[in-house]
């Protein structure tokens, strides 16, 4: 139709640089060895290396999940390297020490970690392929005594929060892809947040991929103390590339009595050219603990990005009167593929969750919701409201629901609503009437459709996550 | 300002504009009646753009320019708005950040700058009186859940917001009670301005009470078969349509 359409929709993936620094990468393939190697080159303890080992050898035990209904060809495991660091970064080193070509790749990205530059609000931890390059913010937390650092330098500095809590929630037995990053994981985020403190601002991490053939296993764990409160955001992307890359990251949270934790992502990955060529396997493992009672975790995720998305970011309501939540919205285009949805495991006695999912499928896109609402024998009084929507753009794409529903206790209330629909030609038309282009009109009706999402989102993410959504669909109408 | 000569208009392989001519000038008021399916809203769609539409014959020169060639954002953005006969319903989107984003969109158009939330807020009330709208319509998703009246009100508020030079109202008096059709009225009478023209659909004399046309239509089996002064609404009113698509036949 349009020329503005044309143009639009031969748009680039902005992110899909890639960034020359010299990097210390481990040949592919993985093995014991291999995995000692990582190890020592992370200068671990003893304890951390025999946990991996031991996540390893059941690894060996596993078999690839394919239930998701995603297709892809077999994964080589033997042809991907583990590790790959920029030489340029060495542990602890303050980021005025940070190589300036890493800088510029996160200036690119709209993320300057150059001190002055920050934004306002927010600290960040930046990970570049398998290492942390860099945390901001962290003496101002440290005020508050909020430990904010990577996951490797709290392994140093405060080994036994490390050790009480990691593979609490997501144990290295738990899947294929959580054994795998168990084994392997290189780096990723780790929070603290004493009794009784509000972190003061918003705490995140940017991910980036660079080097080719590189997998990405980054784990982070959150931990809120008694009466804490944080909220965090997670931001990604990662080079154009022909091959498809692995992503297979942990998130471990844990809410103490009368805690919240806030867990937001966006999540960006290089989502493969127009006929499905290239793209991040995207299959990640995200769960939370309301481990006290009162407490309460809340996932929000956008999720635009990836060839293949498998995540299900679930909640164990393990305390008395605990809140699980999931706010989510998938978008796939083209060829890309998303199965995700969450878990709420009601355990504890009046534990409410509420789920809202809106996925929006585009070109041949394909996605799933997948969710699972169980209520133990014990968990009286549970409460689960369920909304999941799907929107179809073109006639190409697919939308598909999986709920599963399991009550051990007749007390409990749970209740599942889903509805599709179709982005009407006459609600463009609409738009265009009053002046609005095809692509404004089509993030219009299409943020309209998320909102419920989108206001649980930071501001400046919900702007971000709004734009992001606009230029995934670009070339999605006509 | 605007000249539409012999056209033809069709949905899939249905004629359904069979030779349109129709000439309006700045500062006219059009009203175009005829019965059920004669092709109405069909020709108020093709002038706004709507893709459904493909114009098999025949030109429109609107401003000096050929219409049929521009897209129907463009269309907008150069004056032309169409109250819907169906107002289209926008879930999840509120009514006063989709009004913003169109009028921004018309500034720019016309190389203005684009206006700050409170300034616009502040022409939002002023607008709001003029159809006398609850504010709290503003904060309402675009038509959702509004009732028809309501729906026909909102049209008429976009319209005094985005100031066209030609607008088209479908059927806005459709579904409007009395006091409602006295407000649209006024509200359409008060943005009438000696460089802008108006073409009313309407299926009823009454609304014509309030807007005074200029010159009345009738439109039937997609061809205009009889165009008159004010009173041949009257006489429409009095004798049906059946005489006039008895001549027209004849
Ligand atoms: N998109 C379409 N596809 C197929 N047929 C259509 C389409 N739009 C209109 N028509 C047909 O064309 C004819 C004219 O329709 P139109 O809506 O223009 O009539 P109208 O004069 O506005 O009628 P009313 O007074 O009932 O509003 C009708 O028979 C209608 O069914
Ligand atoms: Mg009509």
């Amino acid at each position: 139709m349009s020329s503005s359409i044309e143009t639009l929709v031969n748009r680039e993936y902005a992110y899909g640089f890639v960034t020359e620094v010299d990097a210390d990468t481990l040949p592919p393939g993985l093995s014991e060895a291999v995995i000692r190697l990582i190890s020592a080159k992370k200068d671990e303890p003893e304890w951390l290396l025999e946990w991996r080992l031991k996540a390893y050898r059941r690894w060996l035990t596993m078999k690839e999940p394919h239930w998701p209904n995603v297709t892809y060809g077999p994964i080589d495991y033997q042809s991907q390297s583990y590790y790959s660091a920029p030489r340029s970064v060495t542990p602890l080193q303050s980021l005025d020490d940070v190589d300036p070509e890493l800088l510029k790749t996160y200036e690119k990205l709209g993320i300057p970690l150059n001190e002055q530059k920050f934004l306002s609000g927010v600290a960040v931890d930046a990970i570049f392929d398998s290492v942390s390059v860099g945390t901001t913010m962290k003496e101002e937390l440290k005020a508050h005594g909020i430990i904010f650092c990577s996951l490797g330098e709290a392994v140093r500095e405060h080994p036994e929060l490390v050790q009480k809590y990691l593979g609490s929630v997501v144990p290295h037995s738990d899947n294929f892809f959580a054994a795998l990053n168990a084994a392997v994981f290189s780096d990723g985020s780790f929070v603290y947040v004493p009794k009784g403190v509000r972190c003061p601002m918003e705490l995140s991490t940017y991910f980036r991929i660079n080097s080719e053939g590189t997998g990405q296993f980054e784990r982070t764990l959150i931990v809120a103390d008694e009466g804490s409160y944080v909220s965090y955001l997670e931001g990604c992307t990662a080079p154009k590339r022909s091959t498809n890359q692995l992503h297979a990251a942990v998130v471990e949270l844990i809410a103490l009595k009368d805690a919240t934790i806030k867990y937001s992502t966006v999540q960006n990955w290089y989502a493969g050219d127009k006929q499905g060529l290239g793209g991040v396997y995207n299959f990640v493992t995200k769960r939370g603990k309301c481990l006290g009672a009162n407490s309460k975790i809340s996932w929000t995720q956008v999720e635009t990005g990836s060839a293949i998305t498998w995540k299900y970011p679930s909640v164990i309501l393990q305390g008395d009167n605990s809140t699980g939540e999931f706010y989510s919205v998938a978008v796939v285009n083209n060829h890309q593929q998303a199965d995700t949805g969450t878990k709420m495991i009601h355990i504890g006695r009046n534990t409410k969750s509420n789920i809202v999912s809106k996925g929006i499928s585009a070109g041949h896109g394909q996605n799933s919701y997948r969710g699972q609402v169980k209520v133990m024998p014990k968990a009286t009084g549970a409460r689960n409201y369920t909304q999941c929507d799907s929107m179809l753009v073109g006639n190409q794409c697919g939308a598909h629901t999986f709920p599963y529903i399991e009550v051990g206790n007749n007390s409990a209330q749970v209740e599942h609503e889903a509805s599709t629909s179709k982005i009407g030609e006459d609600q463009i038309f609409y738009l265009k009437q009053r002046g609005l282009s095809a692509e404004q009109a089509v993030s219009m009706i299409v943020s309209g459709f998320c909102k419920e999402v989108f206001k649980e989102l930071p501001m400046e993410f919900a702007l971000e996550a709004q734009q992001l959504l606009g230029i995934t669909l670009e070339g999605s109408v006509g | 300002m605007l000249e539409i000569k012999n056209l033809h208009a069709s949905a899939g392989d249905r004629e359904i504009l069979r030779g349109i001519d129709l000439t309006v000038n700045a500062g006219e008021v059009h009203a175009v009646m005829g019965p059920n399916g004669s092709g109405k809203s069909t020709l108020a769609q093709v002038l706004a753009g709507h893709p459904a539409y493909e114009v098999t014959e025949g030109s429109v020169t609107y401003e000096g320019q050929d219409l049929l060639s521009l897209d129907p954002e463009i269309r907008a953005q150069q004056g032309i708005f169409l109250a819907f006969q169906y107002p289209v319903e926008i879930p999840g989107v509120s009514n006063a950040y989709f009004m913003r984003a169109a009028y921004n969109e018309i500034r720019k158009a016309r190389g203005e700058e684009e206006i700050d939330p409170i300034s616009f807020a502040d022409l939002m009330d002023e607008k709001m009186k003029l159809v006398e709208m609850d504010s709290d319509m503003l904060s309402r998703s675009v038509n959702t859940g509004f009732s028809g009246g309501e729906k026909k009100r909102n049209e008429i508020l976009q319209m005094a917001v985005l100031e066209p030079k030609l607008a088209v109202l479908d059927e806005t008096d459709s579904g409007l009670d009395i006091d409602a059709l006295r407000i649209v009225a006024h509200g359409v009478n008060s943005l009438k301005r000696p460089d802008n023209a108006t073409i009313v659909v309407t299926h009823y004399q009454r609304l014509l009470n309030y807007i005074v046309p200029d010159y009345v239509h009738v439109l039937a089996g997609g061809r205009i078969v009889r165009s008159g002064g004010k009173d041949l609404a009257l006489e429409l009113e009095a004798k049906g349509y059946d005489w006039l698509l008895e001549e027209a036949v004849a």
